[in-house]
């Protein structure tokens, strides 16, 4: 409702799709408005001309309609009642619950000093070897999975936050699927903790633009706890392939010189904006994100999975491993950049040197493959490294397997013992001496 | 612009994201530093274009809340960097704002902390007296900073020639304080003080020349040293897709190369990345001088979440930083990470201003851009005979990986050393994944940097290192033939060759950036394990099958590779290089 402090206006002399153009005089940058009722946000400003984005899109609106100011930028009201609630792209309850009281907190806010984060340290396992073993997770750590469309990765992302031991998790629904966000729900409810999840869902059915704000109103969320109560938030973000579609509508809408793949030339900055949310703080807090950016013809070139790359701190693939029929999280492009902060310290002294072997082997066994179609001999040792590549996908790859770091450990040095010897495996050899498995 | 004119001031006229529009009230200077008051914060705004009465501003800060008609006052001068003793150990954002004196967790605008500490005093000691000739740059005294010997300057904003007219004795000073009075040629006298400014993207160019560099810069990394030596005073570009290796190769080089001073620019990527250094760089050692790290070390911190325009300041910021200490005649490592997003700031702000788009919508003039930043590097002879230099290596990040795009040509252009990273060799966790046969220095091809080389390494050395690219050559042919062929379908002599040249890349090229030992080789054992790798490689072998000789050279490369992981000349290292003469010894044949 306007009061009467806010400044109505009602003459609109531009629409395109996404924005409308208004004659106003003392408007500021970012500033929200309605238009016709529909949410909007203050792009740009010449003069007395100022541009809106209009989230729901323009479809309907009329010249002459009515324009209201709202003399703040978007947010999001902050509270303990956040948990356990969903919500849509405006922060408004679409679960049948009341609205939330708390205190009125801007999104998009401004960044932490460099200087106050802490270097993150602290584990998170998932029971999952592709990443506990091979792609250690971190908190403070930002990571996307690179997915085609079709792969589990909603599936694999509910596994990987129900068995963390986040404090809070945060999930922010980006052009979900109607189906995919009542499984995520059901998931959730099923697990038992709902009471430690807020989400946040734009669904395909709902605008596209209104998706803009999912990610900022997800990680407003997450600040919160992780700032205000010192939490552990791991915050899911799905598909941001979707948001960065989203960006592209809008700058295209307003004329912006497109660049590589009619993304526009600020999607590096845009994304990451988002993504550095990820912190450690001293106090103890934390925010994880864990994002998924789906990928066209498996195209990691193409400019939103490019930037993403340069963004996060690693990315995880998923692929169908043939030989055992199962998803693996694939070892070759995985990559997680934090794992260096903890692995042969928070972990056993052997993991480093295990993983990067086993995935050397694993290599080899790629190369026999090759050799293989291409209708070469293989030799004994191609053999061998045959033989070790399927165990190895089974017992520790598969996203199936639930064991513990050391288990993998172990699991890893019986795999190497079988099936080679010492120096074809070429651990350190305080190592070897040590953890090499006597002759079953 | 002098102090009787009257301060530029104007008002917002037109917000796009962080390009503002101003209408002024009188002279405004392209790249003139203004302040936009917002309510009661002001801030901080650079010109980059004017047309008429209107000023272009791009603001270093979110414009959130921002209004038409809200004032603007214009400085009259440029962006400058604030210069003079504290500024090692410290870490900056892009303008040159110390980050750890700012209040808060989150970075909060219009915070304008001061670069240097103006409280600190400093025991002065006098270098120039009364009645000598001086020049913008000449030394008049210096004071120890961290155990270096800061030398205090006659300003480089001074033009011409100035005599001395007095010098504070020895003794405690505060940066502001005058520790000089110097009089120009028509006798008009200028009071010095510890602390100057000089605008960021202007060069100093108080030196007398600027040679061809001729002198190895050790970086401990073997690749390089060995393979594709860096100089002092040289510069190098490192473009790589995302994850080959860009981050840690360069902070491997911050961390071991033969410098004085190191200032690393973190230039728009991650946060977490600088946070490495803050909590490393005051606990490891330099292994030059036994000092902690961050005694040498200035970081400025623009990640890609802070405010784009800054970003674009951050590195002339920190060139202009590394200018000021190679005027003291001091070795100076300037390292960017990643000048593709300074470029892509460029391109953001370009975009903005409706400017004619080059190749990949960036700005027309970035060739050119690029150029006269990497023109700042350079060895220098002072004018009073000592020499400083400083070295750049910048990285690039090309879009999808490829380096058919505008920054990495540009950057090709004009960068002497190229190093490569390959996506096949960081898939195949070959690191540093510098690719031995795209990668160039062309600094190998001058005949001073030879002479120092083959001086100070060993006679012969330059004709080794040709070998060693030699055999990476032939066993990469090698590698593609089987391939072709099969392993079988090809000589014992194929596999050999291919062999042998994995000696070269495990030994050689790969390197452990997070082992302790295997880290950092010193270049009197990168010699020793060259000459060993050759002896290795040209030892002749014999074979009655292939199939023997992939089992063997595994065995070969994990005893030398045991080697790199063991203290030099230690008993591991010895019982290991005893275990590579036994299994060279089953296979060797006489002749
Ligand atoms: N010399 C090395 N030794 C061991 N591992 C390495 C080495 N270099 C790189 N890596 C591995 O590769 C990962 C990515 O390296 P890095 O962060 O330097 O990539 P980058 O090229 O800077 O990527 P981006 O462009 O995304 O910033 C590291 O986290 C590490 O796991
Ligand atoms: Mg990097």
């Amino acid at each position: 409702m306007p009061t009467a402090f806010q400044r109505i206006y009602t003459k609109v002399e531009e629409i395109t799709k996404a924005t409308c153009t208004v004659r106003a005089t003392d408007v500021g940058y970012d500033e929200l408005a309605t238009v016709n009722g529909q949410l909007a946000q203050v792009v740009k400003i010449m003069g007395d001309q100022v541009t809106l984005q209009v989230f729901a899109g323009t479809e309907g609106v009329p010249t002459d309609a009515e324009v209201v100011f709202l003399g703040k930028a978007p947010s999001l009201k902050v509270g303990e009642a956040l948990a356990g609630r969903f919500f849509n792209a405006y922060g408004d309850p679409i679960d049948g619950g009341p609205q939330v009281e708390g205190r009125e907190q801007e999104i998009g806010g401004p960044s932490v000093n460099p200087v106050r984060r802490k270097q993150p340290s602290e584990l998170i396992t998932t029971g999952i070897a592709g990443i506990d073993l091979n792609n250690t997770l971190v908190t403070g750590q930002k990571i996307p999975f690179f997915a085609d469309p079709d792969q589990p990765f909603n599936q694999v992302m509910a596994t990987v936050a129900l068995r963390t031991a986040a404090d809070r998790i945060v999930l922010g629904g980006i052009g979900l699927t109607n189906d995919d966000y009542l499984y995520f729900k059901s998931v959730f409810e099923n697990a038992g903790a709902l009471h430690r999840i807020v989400s946040f869902v734009n669904t395909t059915e709902d605008p596209t633009v209104e998706r803009l704000l999912v990610p900022d109103m997800a990680l407003t969320a997450a600040e919160y706890f992780a700032v205000e109560k010192n939490e552990k938030v791991l915050v899911l973000l799905t598909d941001m392939t979707l948001y960065a579609d989203a960006l592209s509508i809008v700058s295209n809408r307003m004329d912006q010189i497109p660049s590589k793949d009619s993304m526009p030339g600020s999607l590096y900055s845009d994304l990451a904006k988002l993504y550095e949310k990820a912190v450690q703080f001293e106090e103890g807090g934390s925010i994880t994100i864990v994002a998924v950016t789906t990928l066209s013809g498996g195209d990691i070139t193409h400019a939103i999975p490019d930037n993403t790359g340069y963004i996060t701190e690693g990315q995880l693939f998923l692929r169908r491993d043939t030989d055992i029929g199962k998803v693996i999280v694939d070892p070759f492009r995985s990559l997680s950049r934090l794992k260096q902060l903890v692995i042969g310290k928070k972990t056993r002294e052997d993991h480093p040197q295990v993983m990067n072997a086993a995935v050397r082997l694993y290599a080899d066994a790629a190369n026999a493959r090759t050799k293989l179609e291409n209708g070469f001999e293989l030799t004994d040792y191609d053999e061998r490294t045959l033989d070790f590549a399927k165990e190895y996908s089974d017992k520790l790859l598969a996203i199936d397997v639930n064991i513990d770091t050391d288990k993998m450990l172990d699991t890893a040095w019986q795999l190497f013992a079988r099936h080679f010897s010492k120096a074809e495996v070429g651990i350190k050899q305080s190592l070897t001496d040590q953890y090499w498995p006597e002759k079953q | 612009m002098t102090l009787t004119q009257q301060q530029t001031t104007g008002r917002v006229s037109g917000i796009i994201s962080n390009l503002v529009l101003v209408d002024v009230d009188g002279p405004v200077g392209q790249n003139e530093i203004g302040f936009i008051q917002l309510g009661d914060t002001p801030l901080m705004a650079e010109v980059i274009k004017v047309m008429g009465d209107k000023a272009y501003v791009q603001v270093f800060e979110s414009t959130r809340g921002l209004r038409p008609g809200m004032e603007v006052r214009f400085e009259g001068h440029m962006l400058e960097s604030t210069l003079g003793p504290g500024i090692l150990s410290r870490n900056y954002d892009g303008l040159m704002h110390d980050l750890n004196t700012m209040s808060g967790i989150f970075l909060k605008k219009g915070d304008y902390t001061s670069a240097l500490d103006l409280e600190k005093s400093w025991a002065f000691e006098p270098l120039a007296q009364a009645g000598d000739e001086v020049t913008a740059g000449s030394w008049l005294g210096q004071v120890d900073e961290n155990g270096i010997p800061h030398k205090i300057m006659v300003p480089f904003k001074l033009q011409g020639q100035y005599t001395v007219e007095s010098v504070v004795e020895a003794g405690e000073h505060k940066v502001q304080d005058t520790i000089a009075v110097l009089k120009d040629e028509r006798g008009t006298e200028h009071k010095v003080s510890m602390l100057q400014k000089f605008p960021v993207k202007q060069a100093v160019r108080a030196y007398r020349e600027k040679p061809r560099p001729f002198q190895l810069l050790e970086t401990g990394v073997r690749t390089i040293d060995t393979l594709n030596p860096m100089v002092e005073g040289g510069t190098g570009f490192i473009p790589g897709p995302f994850g080959s290796g860009k981050t840690v190769l360069q902070q491997a080089i911050s961390k071991q190369a033969e410098a004085d001073i190191v200032i690393v620019a973190a230039c728009g990527e991650r946060a977490n990345e600088v946070v490495d250094l803050f909590v490393e760089f005051p606990e490891l050692e330099d292994p030059w001088t036994g000092r902690k790290l961050m005694e040498r070390t200035t970081i400025i911190a623009n990640t890609s979440n802070m405010p784009v325009a800054a970003r674009e300041a951050s590195v002339y910021t920190a060139m202009s930083i590394a200018e000021y200490y190679r005027s003291m005649g001091l070795k100076v490592l300037l390292l960017a990470d990643s000048t593709s997003r300074w470029a892509q700031a460029l391109r953001e702000m370009s975009n903005r201003m409706e400017e004619l788009p080059g190749p990949d919508a960036f700005p027309m003039d970035l060739p050119a851009i690029i150029s006269s930043f990497y023109a700042r590097a350079g060895i220098v002879h002072l004018h009073n005979g000592e020499t400083g230099s400083i070295t750049f290596i910048g990285t690039v990040s090309p879009a999808g990986g490829n380096l058919k795009e505008p920054v990495t040509e540009s950057t090709k252009k004009v960068a002497r050393c190229f190093y490569a990273l390959s996506q096949a060799r960081a898939d195949s966790k070959r690191y540093p994944a510098i690719d031995p046969i795209e990668s160039y220095s062309k600094y190998l091809e001058y005949p001073e940097l030879q002479r120092t080389l083959n001086e100070q390494i060993e006679e012969g050395w330059t004709e080794k290192v040709n070998e060693l690219k030699n055999i990476l050559l032939r066993g990469k042919e090698a590698a593609e033939q089987i391939n072709i062929l099969g392993d079988d379908g090809v000589s014992i002599d194929t596999h050999l060759i291919f062999w042998r040249s994995e000696v070269v890349d495990e030994i050689i090229l790969q390197q452990n950036a997070f082992d302790a030992v295997d880290a950092r080789t010193p270049m009197d054992r990168q010699q020793y394990m060259v000459n060993k790798v050759l002896e290795v490689v040209a030892t002749p072998l014999s074979f009655e099958s292939y199939e023997e000789i992939n089992p063997y050279f595994k065995r070969v490369i994990n005893a030398m590779k045991q080697m790199n992981y063991s203290e030099f000349e230690s008993e591991a290292f010895k019982q290991n290089m005893q275990e590579l003469e036994d299994t060279l010894a089953e296979r060797k044949t006489e002749n």
